[in-house]
């Protein structure tokens, strides 16, 4: 046996050979860069249960690099971007071919399909669904022009980023639905949209969500008064059981037949929340809220984290991305509260306008904010209910403004 | 905005001027708070028959269970008014959601009176 061979060898083929070579400086950085978001999302608890995940498929993506260059001819690879380069490519034969990915493809590629054809963010909905109590909207269905304003930093963002004429209209549009405060909503709208944007939209998206503590409270101070933050809401009418059952039903055929495009994740979103509350169903809630919403957690953060490589994810597009998701999360926070503000004037004080920042989804964090500001000025204060009307109506508004640029830049 | 429904696709794929942009925008913002609207409306109305069903199935539960000792006022729920003796704001959030996790009924659908703290040498 050539021991020195074999060493050399050993050397050549392993990725430390290869550290600074053909770019690597880039996966380094994104090394770096997993290992910041590691640290957030275990230490700082900034959204961990997706951000683990994120963090750790960009790791792997970016060391695999070293020692095989995520080509397709690397059955090493854990992901091949070239693969999925060609996926998107009308001129080549492996157009729209998930046979060609699950033949070649690694790992993370293949749990990647689940990303690209827009099933995990429905499946995470229907767990979101089976998780989530609209008694709160369904006795207080103004609620809903709250969520609906609360859309605004979308649309504004979007304009933003068109207007800077780095990004083409659908890049901007994937951008914009950062504003939405809505994880799932956003990866689905951009994987349809601008798939080479997604790991810096998800990052922005889900590290922005994290950070709605800090982002908000200081716009809530800023436009509302200490009387209106002080207001106490009376306790709004019980719902029914039978309202419960009926309102997925109403909405899913409401929603879907104004706007089609919608129906997956409107669909999946009512069918959750249809297990929940039929009372028939529970052993299929349980699964939804718990088994397979960790399941696809899993799944989706750690191939949308195979999606962050160096050379594809450093670059100014990025930077902007961030900023935008920034101007986004804080126009729609904006946009909820003046809309509060409007209600807390037509009702005479009976509304908290504090109410109005929970409209930007994000549940139930963005309804925990408003419920901790109203604590903080009146300690009898218990927002925390009729903060999640407005909340859960930002759910439903976010999915149709994605629907809707689904259906302009979608084609 | 000619090309604006006709071919999406490359519209989608080009670079926005920033009249199409605005208007692209102002669509989607007035699309989304007219969806949400026409919902309001429509949970309006199933919400005004299901309390005028509630409202008759009390008149006539009326005779039938003639105890007038109820509160008029609404059931308050965890987010309302509940006394409070010797337990500080936190325990009693903690007791609550306790007792509804047990139930296996959400908070809102539960009521609490008061809660008092009894010292062991009440016991």
């Amino acid at each position: 046996m050539d021991i020195i061979n074999t060493l050399k060898g050993l050397l050549t083929d392993s990725g430390f050979s290869a550290l600074m070579a053909n770019g690597g400086w880039q996966n380094l950085i994104m090394i770096v860069i997993a290992c910041v978001l590691l640290y957030l999302g275990i230490r700082r608890k900034f959204e961990p249960l997706l951000l683990v995940g994120i963090a750790f498929g960009c790791l792997l993506v970016n060391i695999s690099w070293f020692y095989c260059k995520l080509s397709s001819g690397n059955p090493d690879a854990l992901f091949h971007q070239d693969l999925w380069d060609a996926f998107l490519d009308p001129a080549d034969p492996a157009y729209h071919s998930y046979g060609t990915i699950l033949a070649h493809g690694g790992l993370l590629d293949i749990l990647y399909i689940g990303v690209k054809a827009g099933i995990y963010p429905c499946l995470i909905f229907m767990g979101v669904g089976a998780m989530t109590d609209f008694g709160p909207l369904i006795a207080r269905p103004s609620s809903l022009i709250m969520g609906a304003a609360a859309q605004l930093g979308v649309f504004l963002a979007f304009f933003g980023a068109s207007a800077s004429g780095v990004f083409t209209g659908a890049e901007a549009a994937s951008i914009g639905i950062i504003g939405g405060a809505d994880g799932p909503t956003a990866i689905f709208l951009t994987t349809k949209l601008a798939p080479g944007l997604l790991g810096a939209i998800a990052v922005a998206a889900y590290s922005y969500m994290a950070l709605i503590p800090l982002i908000q409270p200081p716009l809530m101070k800023a436009l509302t008064t200490k009387k209106e933050r002080e207001i106490v809401m009376k306790q709004a009418r019980e719902v029914s059981k039978t309202e419960k059952i009926l309102f997925p039903i109403i909405v899913t055929i409401f929603v879907v037949l104004l706007l089609p495009s919608t129906a997956p994740l409107i669909g999946c979103l009512m069918l959750g929340n249809l297990f929940r509350e039929c009372g028939v169903t529970e052993r299929l809630s349980d699964t939804a809220q718990n088994s397979l919403m960790n399941i696809v957690t899993i799944f989706l953060g750690t191939s949308v984290g195979a999606t962050m490589i160096g050379y594809r994810f450093l670059d100014v597009q990025t930077l902007l991305i961030v900023g935008l998701g920034l101007v986004a999360f804080a126009c729609s926070t904006v946009g909820g509260l003046l809309v509060g503000k409007l209600m807390c004037w037509i009702t005479k004080g009976k509304i908290n306008p504090l109410i109005g920042s929970a409209g930007v989804s994000a549940v139930p964090m963005a309804a925990r904010v408003s419920q901790d500001v109203g604590r903080r000025y009146n300690k009898n204060n218990y927002l925390l209910m009729h903060a999640m009307g407005p909340n859960v109506a930002g759910v439903i508004g976010s999915a149709i403004a994605a629907g809707f640029l689904l259906k302009v830049f979608g084609g | 905005m000619s090309h604006f429904i006709l071919d999406s696709n490359d519209f989608g794929l080009s670079h926005l001027g920033v009249g199409d942009a605005g208007l692209t925008g102002v669509l989607g913002y007035a699309v989304v708070f007219t969806g949400l609207c026409l919902l309001l409306a429509v949970l309006l109305i199933s919400g005004s028959i299901f309390k005028a069903k509630a409202k008759k199935t009390a008149v006539i539960d009326l005779p039938v269970e003639p105890t007038p000792a109820a509160s008029p006022e609404l059931a308050p729920g965890s987010a309302g008014e509940v006394k409070l003796f010797d337990v500080p704001d936190k325990e009693a959030a903690m007791i609550m959601a306790i007792v509804a996790d047990k139930l296996g009924k959400p908070l809102n659908e539960l009521r609490f009176i008061s809660i008092k703290e009894v010292k062991d040498d009440e016991v």
